[in-house]
Order: structure tokens, then sequence, then C-alpha cells
């Protein structure tokens, strides 16, 4: 009984627990219509690119994944959300793609100006946004949501006027390539993948990570004991904008076109949500980065599953808001307390 | 006896806003005045345009003096159009049924939503959220086709016209034919909604619990009021404006469809913000949020009149105005901190 108290204590026990629980659906599902057991975890190569539903949920996850990152330290240092990064996407990728195909133009063949200082402008916009955002938040102590507020509003509404009110197309081989495969993997993957590593050591090896959640436990405090509390909100928001830029790229990369509408429409939501998934406070503090990136992938696996089990995507989100409902209800203090009331009244009968 | 109006912190944010509506307004009037926008009927528009998200906003208004959120109502509204549409074409019951019916919809989700964030403890962003997600899927579980609503009575509804009485406004046109303004019925709604709000906060004690719960959570329980059971019943009373804002909206739109009403929760909460609500919750009021949405649809309709600009002009200009706004209540806060030192 101790032993399964410790495992339900750890902090990666939710996140884990309800992957898990997505493939054993998966599992059981195969089963149910007569194919192997593991169709779900089978990769095979096709066309010499990698092919399997799990490579299809690590590739589509990938943009919530980039996006929890940054969320989850905005998240930690602030205790807030920033639901600006969906329509920051769209910006990026709007910017890009104006500079790389020329304003005014829809549809080109041939880069205006060099690919790196399209893409490099696209992640440089993403960052102002994230200071702008920071600097509302850190400087002026204007609540997270409201501040993101109005980039959620804007962010969308500049991409558009910077394409012009059309979708821009770039049709060059080496602009498909973030959105494509690099050999047998596909690219997304491995941005996502280096992001993580970024992220994962500088965390781990410099101090930045213990600063970040002693300024989200007691931001006057960690003040009080030396810490410039302001400076590293605004970093943390800064580093969210710039992974909302990466994530931008890529989802831009994809359909190599920014169709500034529908680029990261409601991945705001998908981000928020895998930091919760994560077993992460959305109050602040204490984080746990790998919990959230789980979290990302297993949203996109709950996605994957339901589109196999022949949901459509439109009524996808019922189901969703089901397991976002039952897995913040499992993690309600009230609700702990509750339990342990009646699992104790039980003990003493 | 008249009561001086004194111009002090709690309602500068209120005068700023109905100045800058008057100055927005007259500035249209100047700019466009030879393409009509000096007829009544402009404003007119303004208000009937807008009728749904008032009726939203006022509901907002009163989760946000909680210090709460509800992300939820513009996939609330989607679900009761597709309601109303499906009950209509496809289950052959009658309108007034149906309206009843959505209402006690709305009623079950606030409850739901409001004891999940009351007595759970769940932060009200993840609960609406949810409530989101679960609305709008639920709309394409009942269709996902475009449905137009054909019902008469809903039509008469619909087209209902409520002329100005005593010749407000009233013009002869080129043709020598005299032109009443004139108001859908979903304005009368809309204004009753924001008056039963007004007296709500203003004169009962349910109001006054819902700005004591917002201004200080453990005063108000030290006090004795019961917040868990303030912030359901709010909760409740959000999604029930939603639904009589849903019901607008669909005499407004005549058709259900899945992609109706996305983001009208940000226009409600940013109405709501302009307006002077803080979303800490305890200060705020709902003229403010008329006067907010009545802001955002004359950036709307001033930027159709112009003709050449972009549609996302309007967002831009809102943004602005929610950025301004939103400096402006954090130097104010500011000021006030530091008179108390």
């Amino acid at each position: 009984m101790d032993k399964i108290k410790k495992i339900t204590k750890m902090s990666l026990f939710l996140p884990i627990f309800s992957m898990i629980l997505i493939m054993l659906i998966n599992v059981v599902y195969d089963i149910g219509i007569g194919n192997t057991p593991w169709n779900f975890f089978i990769i095979t190569i096709k066309n010499g690119v990698l092919y399997g539903r799990l490579i299809d949920v690590l590739n589509r996850g990938s943009e919530v994944a980039i996006l929890a990152i940054g969320m989850t330290l905005v998240v930690s240092a602030s205790a807030g959300t920033d639901i600006s990064v969906g329509s920051v996407m769209s910006l990026t990728g709007g910017m890009c793609c104006m500079l790389l195909a020329g304003y005014g133009v829809s549809n080109t063949s041939e880069y205006a100006v060099p690919l790196m200082v399209g893409l490099l402008a696209g992640l440089g916009i993403a960052l102002v946004c994230g200071l702008f955002n920071g600097f509302l938040v850190s400087y002026l102590n204007i609540q997270p949501m409201v501040a993101t507020l109005i980039l959620w509003s804007a962010g969308r509404a500049i991409g558009l006027l910077l394409c012009n009110s059309q979708i821009v197309y770039v049709r060059v081989e080496s602009f498909k390539v973030l959105g494509s495969y690099v050999g047998p993997v596909p690219t997304p993957i491995i941005v996502a993948a280096v992001c993580i590593a970024i992220a994962a050591v500088v965390l781990k090896q410099t101090s930045l990570g213990l600063y970040i959640q002693s300024v989200g436990i007691n931001g006057k405090a960690s003040r009080i004991s030396g810490l410039n509390s302001r400076r590293i909100i605004l970093m943390c928001y800064a580093i969210c904008g710039l992974c909302a830029g990466i994530a931008g790229l890529v989802a831009t990369s994809r359909i190599y076109s920014a169709d500034t509408n529908n680029i990261g429409l409601n991945m705001e939501l998908d981000a928020i949500l895998a930091v919760a998934l994560g077993g992460n406070s959305l109050g602040g503090g204490k984080f746990n980065l790998a919990g959230s990136i789980i979290g990302a992938y297993t949203i996109q696996a709950i996605t994957t599953t339901l589109y196999a089990l022949g949901v459509s995507s439109a009524q996808a989100p019922v189901f969703k808001a089901i397991v976002v409902i039952i897995i913040v209800v499992i993690q309600a203090e009230p609700f702990k307390s509750y339990i342990k009331k009646i699992s104790g009244r039980r003990a003493n009968a | 006896m008249i009561k001086k109006l004194k111009i002090n912190n709690d309602n500068i944010l209120l005068i700023i806003t109905i100045a800058l509506f008057l100055v927005m307004y007259l500035g249209g009037c100047w700019v466009y005045a030879d393409k009509g926008f000096l007829k009544f009927q402009t404003f007119l528009d303004i208000l009937i345009n807008n009728a749904s998200i008032i009726c939203v906003t006022c509901g907002m208004t009163c989760v946000m003096l909680t210090g709460g959120i509800d992300i939820s109502v513009g996939s609330v509204i989607a679900l009761d159009c597709m309601i109303v549409a499906v009950g209509i074409e496809n289950y052959g019951l009658s309108s007034p049924v149906l309206m009843v019916v959505i209402l006690a919809v709305g009623l079950l989700l606030g409850f739901i939503m409001g004891f999940c964030v009351s007595y759970l403890e769940i932060q009200p962003f993840i609960v609406t959220m949810a409530g989101m997600f679960f609305a709008r899927g639920l709309t394409a579980v009942l269709s996902t086709q475009q449905i137009s609503i054909k019902e008469d009575f809903f039509v008469k509804l619909s087209n209902l016209k409520i002329e100005i009485p005593f010749g407000i406004g009233s013009y002869v046109n080129s043709k020598g034919i005299v032109q009443t303004p004139y108001i859908r019925i979903t304005v009368v709604v809309a204004l009753v909604v924001v008056a039963i709000t007004f007296f709500i906060l203003g004169y009962t004690k349910f109001g006054g619990s819902i700005y004591a719960v917002g201004g200080n959570q453990q005063s108000a329980t030290l006090m004795g009021l019961d917040v868990k059971k303030t912030k359901l019943k709010t909760y409740m009373l959000s999604t029930f404006f939603t639904s009589i804002g849903g019901i607008c909206f669909c005499l407004n739109t005549m058709s259900g469809t899945t992609t109706q009403a996305t983001g009208l929760e940000m226009s409600a909460i940013s109405s709501a913000v302009i307006g002077g609500t803080l979303l800490t919750g305890g200060v705020g009021n709902v003229i403010g949020s008329l006067f907010g949405v009545l802001i955002n649809g004359t950036i709307s309709s001033l930027v159709k009149f112009n003709g050449k600009l972009i549609s996302s002009w309007a967002n831009i200009v809102t943004a602005i105005l929610l950025c301004f706004f939103i400096v402006l209540q954090a130097v104010f806060a500011k000021i006030k901190e530091s008179k108390k030192k």
C-alpha cells in the first residue's frame, strides 16, 4: 500500500498515467477490430520516410510540445498564462512569408530575400511580442491574461495586414524542409527535440530554473533575497514568445504558406492544457518541464486516437473536454480530501 | 438635494470610457457625414449588431467582478443556435419551447462550471476552457452542417421592427418618403438585461456579495458571506445571460453552424476591460461594459464606413485601445497604492 502511495505521489505520475491509459485504449481498439495489438507502436518505412501512428503523434505534437516549454516557464514565474502564443505563431508565419515572397505577392517559387533573413525576422518579431507581454506583466503589474489578450487580438490581425489578407504561398523546396523530412525522420520531431534538449540543459545546468521557481513561489521574498524578479518574469515571457515563433515557423513550413487565419488557432489552449496535464499547478511556483512535454504529446495522442476511432475533428473537443475535467477534478484539493475522508471512514469501520 | 458628481478613482475610468465613445462617435459623424454616419439609424445599427454581445458582456462583468473568467460563452452561443436550428428543422419543435430549453441548458452548464470553480477550487480558466471545448464539440455532434431557420414565428420575431416613436431622428429621404429609425427586439432584450444586471449589482444583497467576494475573498468569508454559493450563482447568472445572448444571436443570424461566434468570448472580455472592470475582481460596473461594447461596435462600423480598410484594422484598433485602458488601469492602481502609504 505504501509503495502505491509513493508512486501516486510522484510528480510525473499523472502525465505518465494518462499517456499509458491512452496507449491501452489504442491496444484494446486494435484487438477489437482484429489488428495486431501493437499496431499503435509499429513503425515502418514507406517511401523512404518513417510511418506509423506513434510517429504521427510525435510529428503533429511538436508544435504544442515547443509551446509547452515556454508556457511552463510563464505559468511558473507569473502564475498566469500567455494566451497570445497562437496569434504570435500566425504573426511569425505571416512575417516570414511576407519577407520571403515580397509584400503583396501571394504565390512565389523563388525567395525575395535569403531564407535565413525570413526565418530570423519571424523569430525576431516573436521575441518582440514576448518582450511586450513580459514588460506589461512584470513592470506594469498587469494580470497576465489581460496583458496577453492585447496580442491575442492584435497578433493575428497584424499578420493578416502583413500578408495583405491573402494566403501567401512560398513554393521553394528549402522552405518546406522545416515542416517535412530530413532523411527518414520528420523535421518537426528534430526541432522539438532540440528545443527540449536546450531548455532542459539550460534549466538543469544553470540556476535559472531555480530562480524562476522561487519568483513564482514568492516574488517579494526572492526580490529581497537579491533576485531581480521583474527581469526573470520578462525573460520567461521572452522565451515563451521565442518558442511560439519556432512553433509558428514549423507550422508555416508544414503547409509552405502563411494561412494567417488558421495557423496556431486555439493552440494556446492546447499549450495551457499540456501544462496542466503535466501536473503543474497553474497557480505558479514549482514546475516540471518533463511533465508538460509528456502532457503535450498526450493531447496529440488523444486527438490521433479519436480520429482512429472514427470521431470527426469537429466532434473531438467533446471528449477532450471530458478528459480535461476528469484530470483536473482528480488533481483538485477538495476532491482529494473528500476521497481521504471516505477511505478513512472505511478504515475505521 | 442634488448629489454632486465627484471625480474620483472609482468613476474616472467610466468617465474616460464614455468620453472616448463620444469622441469616437462624433469623430465618425464629422468624417463620414456624407456617407450617412450622421443618421440616428447608424447608432441603432451598432446596438442591433451587438445586442447579443451586450447580453454576454453583462454576465461576463459579473463573473469578472468575482475575480473569475468565463471563456466558454462563444461556444455556448454556437450551441444555443444549433439547438434552435436542429430542434426546428429536424425535430419540428416550436421555437418558444426551444428557447426555454436553451435557457435550461445554459443554467445547467453554468451550474456544472460554477460547481467546479467554487466547490472543487479549480482555476476558472481551465474549467471554462473545458466548457468551451465541450459546447463547441456538442454543436458538431448535433450537426456539422449549416442549418438555416425558416419557422414562421421565429422569422417574424427576427424581422420585427420597433420604430422609434415621436419622430425622433426620422427624416425624409430623396424619394420623399419618411424614414423612421427602428430597433429590433434583440436590442430591447439586451437593454433589459443591462437594466437587470445594473439592479442586481447595485441594489441587491447578491450584488453586494459579488463585489465583496471579488474585493477580498478572506474578508468576505469573515463577514459571514457564503463565498462558494455566491460564485456558483454568479456563473449560473453568466451562462443564463449568455443563453439570452444566444437567442439574440440566433435571431440575428437565423442559422446554426459549428463555427459560429468563435472568439466572441474575447470581445466580451475586452469590452468589459475597456469599460473599467478589473480581471482581479471587485472593481467595475455594467454601464462601463455597455459602453465598452459600444466602443468596439463603433470601431468596426467606422472601418466599414471607410470601405477601403481591411477588416483586421478593427481588431488592431481594439487591441490598441485595450492596451491604452489596461495601462491606464495599472497607473491608477499605482496612484491609489502610493496614496495609501
